[in-house]
């Protein structure tokens, strides 16, 4: 039961975007079309796969003075792994992830993972973490993609809706939608659940919990 | 090479592509930083100073090295571990000869990182294959693009932070609210460049 726990916490409990607010430049950025946020939400699975099960590997072997140099290299080693796939089997993905894909390499929840969990945990727990982590992730930009899509061009992946096509709002589509529908939807998530599910209130970094991994305290 | 496109790269990383509110780069220290006019100018400088250097260290690795001996693969993986050494030497060289810049800058210098505006605006420089001169142009215009952006917003959180709006929009609802209605106000920058350069 346990296990499962660990499995389910990164989908609803712990989800890393829409309860502690981390990875909000790829969530954001890539969110106009319900296909680019699954492709990116694969993507960014498979790096957090390596990285946990390589980080929970070495884990006895990383000296802790030196285990953020270690995760940036094997972080950014996954990264260009799945930007040489990528390139080569989903080209079109490739061209509209565009800058996104290499900037894997600088998702704070990859580096929270790591820190907070890999970096403690077995290898299967690990791997177990990385899959709901990367589930709760991609469900969350899948969410934002969806309702960017559809109320911003009317269609939902690539498919026309009919009937919502004539009364879009390309606004949604651009830059500041993407601010918007992800502010309505963390009000609405706040809404709903009393204000509970929301875990960060505030956005300032001593409650970030890649505080450690991003300096703060852990390079020296 | 003229000294008019320079110009149009800058003006169009600062205020028509803005990294923070046209590309969605460097949200987590923009928000994260931006309570107070003070910190967020320190916060902007530090992004300034290191995009530049980031980008004077990055573009000749990857022209005479990673691209002379096709080595183009490992760029993700260098360009950020560059970074990272090059903002813990930066601290160590800024704490020990200039100690009055320590104190103003020291506390953001960690937290840049990994901060994607810097990585992103070192691989976009090689994505666009601009020139060393170009490169530079871009890292200055999109440093001062974030540095805008941040004591601009801060002017503005602070007055947010002290009205009353529904419980459910309280924190940070508001806050992404106001970041798209000033995003919305940077759109009106996108004909400056076709009447300034066209």
């Amino acid at each position: 039961m346990k296990k499962l726990s660990i499995l389910t916490k990164g989908i609803f409990k712990e989800n890393p975007v829409l309860v502690f607010l981390l990875g909000l430049c790829p969530t954001l950025a890539v969110s106009t079309q319900a296909s680019n946020a699954i492709g990116m939400g694969a993507a960014t699975t498979f790096v957090l796969l390596g990285s946990n099960i390589a980080i929970s590997l070495c884990r006895r072997a990383i000296p802790d003075k030196v285990r953020i140099p270690c995760y940036i290299v094997l972080i950014a080693g996954f990264v260009t792994l799945i930007q040489m796939i990528v390139e080569a089997y989903a080209y079109p993905l490739y061209m509209s992830l565009g800058i996104f894909l290499p900037l894997i390499a600088c998702n704070c929840i990859v580096f929270a993972r790591a820190e907070v969990f890999a970096n403690k945990n077995t290898v299967i727990d690990s791997i177990l973490d990385a899959v709901g982590m990367g589930a709760g992730f991609t469900l969350a930009l899948f969410a934002v993609a969806s309702l960017r899509e559809i109320f911003g061009s009317g269609t939902w992946y690539g498919l026309a809706i009919p009937g919502l096509s004539s009364y879009n709002v390309p606004l949604l589509a651009m830059a500041p939608g993407g601010f918007i529908v992800f502010a309505v939807l963390i009000a609405i998530l706040n809404k709903v659940s009393n204000g509970k599910a929301v875990k960060k209130k505030e956005f300032g970094c001593a409650g970030c919990p890649s505080a450690s991994v991003c300096g703060k305290g852990g390079a020296r | 090479m003229d000294f008019k496109a320079l110009v149009a790269i800058i003006i169009g990383s600062a205020l028509i592509n803005n990294f923070v509110l046209r590309q969605f780069l460097g949200i987590c220290p923009f928000l994260g930083v931006s309570k107070e006019i003070k910190n967020s100018a320190g916060m902007g400088i530090s992004v300034v100073f290191v995009m530049l250097l980031a980008t004077a260290v990055t573009w000749p690795i990857q022209t005479f090295v990673l691209e002379r001996f096709g080595l183009g693969y490992l760029q993700t993986l260098l360009f950020i571990l560059i970074i990272a050494t090059l903002v813990q030497f930066v601290e160590i060289a800024v704490k020990k000869f200039i100690p009055a810049l320590y104190s103003a800058l020291g506390v953001y210098l960690p937290l840049i990182t990994t901060n994607c505006a810097i990585l992103g605006v070192t691989i976009a420089n090689i994505k666009n294959s601009y020139t060393f001169a170009q490169s530079m142009a871009h890292a200055l215009g999109g440093g001062l693009g974030f540095l805008l952006a941040m004591v601009v917003f801060s002017g503005i959180r602070e007055h947010t932070e002290n009205t009353d709006p529904p419980p459910s929009f309280r924190g940070l609802p508001l806050t992404l609210i106001s970041v798209s209605i000033l995003s919305l106000a940077f759109f009106g920058f996108s004909g400056v460049s076709e009447g300034l350069f066209g």
